[in-house]
């Protein structure tokens, strides 16, 4: 295997991915570094690339007015970062931030959508493997929400 | 390992506060003395019943293993009248104790296996004396992996302990807050997404949780999806106790006494009855 395909079969993420496949959706991947306090995007740019982080940490935050933004989640080695790239109108409605030096595979959204979009089967396993991730996040920041550790 | 003191159970015993630590605008951290005689030994996990004169009394587990053997140390929040009257106490003072009651946590049996401590909030009060424990004697455990939450990074509670297990090489610590700003340099999000994260052995490893029951939820369902099997899984349980003997029942947990069975149980135990409402 070419070295992205390799680093690609290595994510969490794409375990047990048909060697095919892997190299479809290595065909529309490049490395990313991002500097600590760079952002990877900002809330309203179009989502035309989501990423997988290799190694480091990303922030995702909301900016408010008159304070500092709020970070609602950092992601690290092995997680994904970014949905909206599923979804229309695929744009980003948070910002990302690099916390420190990040190393991370950029996939091209319009890309992947293209290939998913010829191919159901590939697509199929694409939601198959993205689903739970966002998932399991809906119910983390229900439980976030919670406050459980408040007065009660 | 449920240890009952000789003396009549009922009766407690006069106690000084030796010392008081602010731990947060809400929280402290007692040191009490006996004024007469030498404290009862006891083990991690297990609590006393604090007695305000005059106003009440509430279980407190042990937060600390105390490195002078003649104090019993107790981290308090300020919740309610009696925890409220604890937590305004003043060196000098004098409260009542009953105790140690309760059963402890598994720390002797993790030998030889991976350790995961999951606390959330002040639930890391009753797992410090087990992780001073552990770490006292490090070369007993493979890896230890302790994950903490918190609401945000100024409620995080010990914040010194942390950063001296953080310091150590042999220990892997992970902290989470739920909200943060831009000026936070660590996680944010829930304990339980740590878990996918953290390295240990799922078929070798120990887990023991402390924290509000949903976090416990949610931190079980993350070690089962981990590979880590119920029997190996202990939460520390809090339910309103009263006499501290299994008596009175006021602590009925199904067909445990939290005070006597508990407070830490084993989670195949109480699995069938964990998630179910108003028990």
């Amino acid at each position: 295997m070419a070295g992205l395909e390799r680093v690609i079969a290595e994510q969490p993420l794409f375990a047990g991915l048909d060697r095919p496949y892997i190299e479809l959706v290595a065909g529309c991947g490049r490395n990313h570094r991002f500097e600590p306090e760079q952002y990877l995007f900002h809330e309203g740019d179009p989502a035309n690339e989501f990423f997988l982080i290799r190694q480091g940490k990303v922030a995702l935050e909301i900016a408010a007015p008159g304070r500092a933004p709020i970070v609602f989640a950092t992601l690290g080695e092995g997680e994904i970062v970014g949905a909206s790239w599923l979804v229309p109108p695929y744009r980003w409605m948070f910002d990302a931030r690099a916390v420190e030096l990040t190393r991370a595979i950029g996939i091209n959204a319009e890309c992947l959508r293209g290939k998913c979009e010829a191919d159901h089967h590939l697509g199929y396993e694409m939601m198959k493997r993205f689903l739970p991730v966002f998932v399991n996040r809906l119910h983390a920041t229900r439980l976030q929400i919670l406050d459980v550790y408040g007065r009660h | 390992m449920v240890a009952v003191p000789a003396s009549d159970p009922f009766v407690p015993e006069i106690y000084r506060v030796r010392r008081v630590q602010r731990e947060l605008p809400d929280t402290v951290t007692l040191e009490l003395a006996p004024a007469s005689g030498a404290r009862p030994s006891f083990e991690p996990g297990q609590f006393n019943m604090l007695y305000v004169f005059g106003i009440g009394e509430v279980p407190i587990s042990m937060s600390a293993r105390a490195a002078d053997d003649g104090v019993f140390v107790h981290t308090v929040r300020d919740v309610g009248a009696v925890s409220g009257a604890l937590a305004r106490l003043a060196a000098g003072a004098t409260v009542g104790v009953r105790g140690p009651f309760g059963t402890s946590w598994p720390v002797r049996a993790a030998e030889g296996a991976d350790l995961v401590i999951v606390a959330g909030g002040l639930g890391l009060a009753p797992l410090r004396p087990a992780i001073q424990q552990v770490l006292a004697d490090r070369g007993r455990y493979r890896r230890v992996v302790i994950l903490v939450g918190s609401r945000t990074p100024t409620d995080l509670l010990f914040k010194s302990d942390l950063e001296e297990w953080r310091r150590r090489l042999d220990v892997d610590i992970d902290v989470t807050v739920d909200h943060a700003d831009g000026d936070w340099r660590g996680n944010v999000g829930v304990v339980p997404a740590l878990i996918p994260r953290a390295a240990f052995d799922p078929r070798d490893t120990l887990a023991l949780v402390c924290g509000p029951e949903v976090m416990m939820r949610f931190t079980v369902v993350a070690l089962r999806d981990a590979g880590v099997a119920d029997e190996r899984i202990y939460l520390s349980m809090e339910r309103n106790m009263k006499c501290a003997i299994g008596l009175c029942g006021h602590c009925q947990f199904g067909a445990a006494f939290v005070c006597k069975d508990g407070p830490v149980m084993r989670y195949d135990k109480i699995a069938a009855i964990f998630a179910v409402r108003e028990l």
